[in-house]
């Protein structure tokens, strides 16, 4: 097993470097010269030289990447100029405010997914079956962003139940209660659409392993239907879902840029819209770096945790 | 080992396979080493004779339905050679996939997944109509009908699709369609075995008659030893891809040489049959990852000595009374 | 369940096969409720240039955030004044045109290159399927972003890029499909037959894919119709004055609190375009997905359900036993077609003895043996008469709890396939010791000695080692002693075995019947044996019981049935076997094929077949007549009178 793990994440090497390249190559596509971004239209040819010399910018591409690389290596990813501080410390801390919100997502959208789909099999055509059905139906229907603004104008500007915005309050925040205070509605935002995605999944995947010949051993072996449903049908279903928790990552990050434009979250993918307009390419390049390795990272986790559950992959 | 059987019968040989090996895995992996490799067949020789039903016995993992797909050029050999009416196989299969399509046909196990579910039987029975032959839409009409004639199907058939037909039904289409392009040999593997015994008797009987009628060779493969015994003229038994016995089909169940043969024979119930022969339930497969150096079947045999374990027994290491019958043991079984 | 052949029987002509799909669809509330509103939707959005709007761009700072409801503007006005209802119908035909484009490029490269990989394999297959991976490294919107980066802001950018980062979904779903059906019978086929390679590909195995191509666009057509409003909302789609229902979201949010009409009116719109394209694409998948189809995805009850006439309950039969089955009668319900799988079947097994069941797939045989125990699954099937009883206790009227304790307990099964009636992610030992524990007040020390103890009573070799292994670490022989090890667990007094050697080895099936014989005389139990081989049952059982067409058409002790065979049915299915050591035997074949248990024929389910048939076999019913206690026959003809009964 801990060889197995350790083949994993030896070979999430090559995956993390080819993350780089790619990373690397979309940057050097974007058009446009980043000299004139940072001076401005009207700035001296000797300045735009001086500027592109400083960026490495004069040299071959392979150079230009093996020295980004190099300097990746130091965690020097640049200096962001629209806010003019390293790129590393500002894709950190606009990071962590991510993983707190996304976290918070996949941990509820794992635990009601699950739970959802479950109930929704052993009732199936039940009216608990029908009621979630239609509410994940609903739930993979509403675009988050529109969502996002339903619940502040209902929970924030209505009922003033919870804040519109931000991370911690103003003033006097900053404990873990403030944080849980302000998290509440875009956790709940952000992890609607995979709840829903999970619960559809994990019901399909639950009739599909009832069906199963070794179910019907367990029956015949006088075993109780919940032991029979929660675990032998579960364990089962569980190795088919664990993966596309894997993948739904990736859905939860990707739906944090819009609930974190919504609830201006101080995270990464606000950041990333912002550096877009701003053409702040470094932010961007660290940012979408940062990001992807953490999906990588987290699917292997996926990965291994299935796995865990099916000896017949090791 | 080819000329010992060549003087001995009169049939000639239409399909002469020498010395074939296939290897699956064995690939370099990306960061050195090889993935692991599995010999499904090995060192095999055998001819088989125009006119003449080869049966082909042997369990699951012996190495008979590599050998099926290698004569109707599915798969290649990893080495050794296939002839066919003197023309090497591999060689054909490379220029003019078509050219030995039109001379070897396969008959699948299972007739049911044979047929494309969203085609009709008369586009499946077309299909090597229009590509292995050059007949006019006229003459594949006609062809079309005195197929199914053959076959004993309804000619309204033709229009529907497989999921219409049961088993029985869908092998003689599956039959018809190997027949449509006029082949010389037909590989028949496990034919029957996914059919209910009493459709299974309709179509072994229907095989006999094709043969007759347009003058076939067979290679029959099939686990079943009664079924392999009522329809072979020669049998070849296998073992863990490599031939343990071949000779006369009466030669090999009157008087089998191997011991795995006589196991085979022994362990078979037949109706009226009280007493099996079993074995010790230790007695498992060799792993096919890590071949023993000897006998394949020394593990298993009652008659093991340290030779069968050390060395391996030649293909025609014990000879039968009968012309041509051949076993791969050091201890033969004499008659008692 | 080798009782495959309920729907695997070809159709009478006439009757109608099966529902047409558009039928099938309407026939689902939702789906159809979908249809329509997205119907409708699409309509008005077509019909935009010619209904009496005004213009959607045309601003008129004089009557902006007027609220909705108002005369003249039906939805009311934004911050620049433009009329929302205008806005919103010209936008919704931006957003689907875009988000169907998108779902058109993704689905058709997507599928191509899942196609060329599956079916190309090897090198090709690795190097696509390498660089899909790669992409579906990065959440997707990363991509998406990074791709309006390079080529900047703009509608057609946002569509490229989602439509770019869609193709991974095709690419491994169709590669998936592509790969399973390259390696199916009819493929290699199809080569056989001349066809070359693109010919196989595009003209044999696309017709199998489409369905799932069709499938996965329906359900992600919504998705990137949500996709491209929300890179709009983002300001990065659509740009003024060019609006999709995104962008109209994203630019009514500035007003959100002072006038939350002009952001939750397009929100919604985005909704129920969305929610109606969903229950639509659910209804398609419904409908394609061939498992729905088939009814594989309804969940079975633990128990088979009871629908019997409580006044007719048959009593038990004099001659007591330890399973005594009356008049039991098992139905399939399909639609509104009724398969009597099991027709009014009598057993009676006493202690210590052997009793086979002989039939043809689609014979009842197995549905009789799960019956028993109320293992067949329901839905679709139902005991619909008659009763069980274990010991003077009727099985049909105990109640669930009861059941399951008898299960394993005093009733024991072993089936067929060993690798499909094993738990893959247990341990064989936990599993044993599930069994064990399930009717035992055992320690968890206490069940591993007796889970040794079962192993060793098998002849597991290494039976303490094996206890940690997997079954698939396991040859088939040995998970079949597992099996029987599990079913011995509780000293049953009946085991039913339904074809346990079938999926077996010859070889490795002689080792099994000779332990199931010899575990028979060591510890007495009854064996129900299920099986379709007259062989197998010369090996192990004293009587024999032949199945046709749901019914017993033949019973006695095994060799008297086997030597003088009094049903023609019975004496066919011995002939048309060929039997090792008698090769010139011709093998007398049955000709046509079983009737269909949904219509059974009047009188006799032979008499079609059959080379004796009289005009009495076709009328009435024909009882199993008994000859003596335990000879008899459901024949008005019967062969062999003369010989013994």
């Amino acid at each position: 097993m801990g060889a197995y793990i350790a083949k994993r994440l030896l070979a999430a090497i090559p995956v993390l470097f080819g993350l780089t390249i790619i990373v690397f190559l979309i940057m050097a596509m974007i058009p446009g010269d980043p000299a004139t971004a940072i001076l401005g239209s009207f700035a001296t040819p000797e300045n735009v030289a001086r500027i592109n010399r400083e960026l490495g910018l004069d040299k071959s591409l392979l150079e230009q990447y093996f020295i980004w690389i190099g300097n990746l290596f130091q965690g020097d990813l640049g200096r962001s100029y629209a806010l003019n501080r390293p790129v590393l410390d500002e894709v950190l801390e606009r990071f962590s405010a991510t993983l707190i919100l996304a976290g918070t997502a996949l941990i509820l959208c794992a635990i009601f997914g699950l739970l959802a789909g479950i109930v929704s099999a052993v009732r199936q055509y039940g009216w608990a079956d029908k009621l979630i059905t239609l509410l994940v139906l609903i739930g993979i229907s509403t675009p988050s962003f529109f969502l996002g603004l339903l619940l502040i104008l209902v929970f924030a500007v209505k009922l003033k139940l919870f804040p519109a915005s931000g991370m911690y309050a103003i003033y006097g925040g900053g404990d873990l209660p403030d944080l849980l205070y302000h998290l509440a509605l875009p956790a709940l935002t952000l992890s609607v659409v995979a709840t829903g995605v999970i619960a559809r999944l994990t019901r399909t995947a639950m009739l599909e392993v009832l069906r199963q010949d070794y179910i019907r051993t367990a029956r015949a072996k006088g075993l109780s239907e919940r032991k029979v449903i929660y675990k032998h049908a579960f364990k089962s279903a569980l190795v088919g879902v664990v993966p596309v928790i894997g993948i739904q990552a990736g859905f939860v990050i990707s739906g944090a840029v819009y609930v974190e434009t919504v609830f201006q979250w101080p995270g990464i993918g606000s950041m990333l819209v912002k550096a877009i307009s701003t053409r702040d390419l470094l932010l961007v390049q660290g940012g979408v770096l940062v990001v992807a390795a953490a999906y990588v990272l987290f699917n292997l986790l996926a990965d291994v945790i299935q796995t865990l559950l099916d000896p017949r992959l090791r | 080992m080819s000329e010992h059987m060549a003087t001995d019968q009169t049939g000639s040989a239409l399909l002469a396979i020498d010395d074939v090996e296939r290897i699956f895995g064995g690939e370099r992996k990306l960061f050195g080493g090889r993935t692991p490799a599995v010999h499904a067949v090995q060192g095999l020789s055998l001819d088989v004779r125009r006119g003449e039903t080869l049966g082909v016995v042997g369990e699951s993992g012996c190495g008979k339905s590599t050998l099926a797909r290698l004569v109707v050029g599915l798969d290649l050999p990893t080495s050794g050679s296939i002839t066919f009416n003197g023309e090497d196989l591999a060689e054909l299969a490379r220029k003019d996939r078509n050219a030995l399509a039109r001379k070897v046909q396969y008959v699948f196990q299972d007739p049911v997944a044979s047929l494309n579910p969203r085609k009709t039987i008369r586009t499946i029975l077309e299909a090597p109509l229009r590509h292995l032959t050059d007949m006019n839409a006229d003459a594949r009409e006609r062809r079309l009908n005195e197929l199914l004639q053959a076959v004993n199907l309804a000619p309204e058939f033709l229009e529907r699709y497989p999921h219409e037909f049961s088993g029985g039904q869908a092998q003689r289409i599956g039959i018809a369609r190997a027949l449509a392009a006029g082949p010389e040999l037909i590989v028949l593997d496990e034919p029957v075995s996914a059919l209910d015994v009493s459709v299974q008797a309709q179509v072994l009987n229907l095989l006999d008659k094709l043969k007759e009628e347009f003058g076939l060779t067979y290679i029959f493969i099939s686990h079943d030893l009664s079924v392999v015994e009522s329809v072979s003229d020669r049998v070849a038994v296998m073992y863990f891809g490599r031939m343990a016995e071949l000779g006369p089909s009466r030669g090999i169940f009157r008087a089998p040489l191997h011991p795995y043969t006589d196991l085979l024979m022994r362990s078979a119930p037949a109706p009226g049959r009280h007493d099996l022969m079993s074995e010790d339930a230790s007695a498992e497969l060799p792993d096919p990852y890590d071949p023993p150096p000897g006998c394949a079947f020394a593990a298993r045999c009652p008659n093991r000595t340290d030779k069968c374990v050390e060395t391996r027994p030649a293909p025609d290491e014990a000879t039968g009374s009968a012309p041509g019958h051949i076993a791969a043991c050091h201890h033969p079984l004499t008659r008692a | 369940m080798s009782e495959a052949a309920l729907n695997s029987q070809s159709r009478p002509k006439g009757k109608p096969a099966r529902p047409g799909t558009a039928t099938l669809l309407l026939n689902n509330t939702l789906a159809t409720s979908g249809l329509i509103v997205l119907t409708l939707i699409c309509l008005i959005a077509l019909a935009a240039p010619v209904l009496p709007l005004p213009d959607p761009d045309v601003t008129a700072p004089a009557n902006r955030l007027i609220p909705p409801f108002t005369a003249g503007h039906l939805l009311g006005t934004d911050d620049l004044g433009r009329d929302i209802l205008s806005r919103l119908i010209w936008g919704t035909r931006v957003s689907l045109a875009v988000g169907l484009s998108a779902t058109f490029i993704a689905a058709l490269f997507g599928s191509l290159l899942g196609l060329v990989a599956g079916y190309a394999g090897g090198r090709t297959d690795a190097l696509i399927m390498r660089g899909i991976d790669m992409v579906m490294a990065f959440p997707y919107i990363l991509l998406a972003l990074a791709i309006v980066a390079v080529l900047g802001a703009g509608l057609l950018n946002a569509l490229y890029a989602i439509a770019l980062v869609n193709i991974p979904f095709f690419a491994r779903n169709i590669r998936g499909m592509t790969l399973g059906l390259s390696r199916r019978e009819f493929v290699d086929a199809a080569r056989l037959s001349g066809k070359s390679p693109p010919q196989i590909l595009f003209l044999e195995i696309l017709p199998n894919v489409m369905p799932v191509i069709v499938i996965t666009m329906s359900t992600t057509v919504g998705w990137m119709i949500l996709e491209t409003a929300g890179l709009s909302f983002l300001g990065l789609g659509a740009q003024p004055p060019q609006a999709d229902l995104g962008s109209i979201l994203g630019q009514g949010r500035k007003v959100l609190f002072t006038s939350p009409h002009v952001s939750v009116i397009p929100g919604l719109m985005i909704f129920v375009l969305v929610m109606s394209i969903n229950l639509f694409g659910d209804g398609v998948r419904d409908i394609l997905d061939p498992r729905l189809r088939a009814g594989s995805l309804t969940r079975p009850v633990a128990r088979t359900e009871v629908r019997r006439d409580n006044s007719a309950i048959p009593k038990p039969s004099a001659r007591g036993g330890v399973l005594d089955v009356r008049q039991m009668r098992t139905e399939f319900q399909v639609g509104s077609s009724v398969y009597k799988a099991v027709g009014g079947v009598d057993l009676n097994l006493k202690q210590g003895e052997c009793l086979g069941i002989v039939g043809e797939s689609g014979s009842g045989k197995s549905v009789t043996a799960m019956s028993i125990m109320g293992l067949v699954p329901t839905p679709p099937g139902r005991i619909a008469g008659g009763a069980a009883y274990l010991d003077g206790e009727d099985l049909f009227a105990a109640s669930d709890r009861r059941v399951r304790d008898l299960r394993g307990g005093s009733v024991a099964y072993v089936f067929q396939d060993p690798l499909s009636t094993l738990h893959p992610l247990f341990t064989i030992g936990e599993q044993l010791k599930e069994a064990i524990t399930a009717h035992q007040p055992l320690s968890n020390t206490q069940a591993t000695e007796k889970a040794v103890e079962l192993l060793s009573l098998v002849r597991m070799p290494n039976a303490r080692k094996r206890l940690g292994a997997y079954p698939h670490e396991l040859s088939g022989g040995m998970r079949q002693r597992v099996c029987i090890a599990m079913a011995l667990a509780n000293d049953a007094k009946v085991l039913i075995a339904d074809e346990p050697t079938t999926a077996l080895d010859v070889t490795v099936q002689s080792q099994i019947l000779t332990l199931m014989n010899g575990l028979r005389r060591e510890r007495n139990s009854a064996i129900l044996f299920i099986t379709h081989d007259f062989g197998v049952v010369s090996a192990l059982c004293d009587r024999v019981a032949v199945m046709y067409a749901g019914r017993i058409v033949e019973t006695g002790r095994t060799e008297d049935v086997l030597n003088h065979p009094k049903h023609p049915y019975t004496a066919k299915l011995i002939e048309c076997v060929p039997v090792l050591g008698e090769p010139e035997r011709r093998l007398d074949a049955i000709e046509g094929r079983p009737p269909v248990v949904d219509k059974l024929p009047e009188g006799c389910a032979f008499a079609d077949r059959c080379p004796f048939v009289q005009a009495d076999c076709r009328r009435g019913e024909i009882d199993l007549e008994m000859s003596s206690p335990e000879r008899g026959v459901r024949c008005l003809h019967p062969l062999n009178e003369e010989a013994p009964a």
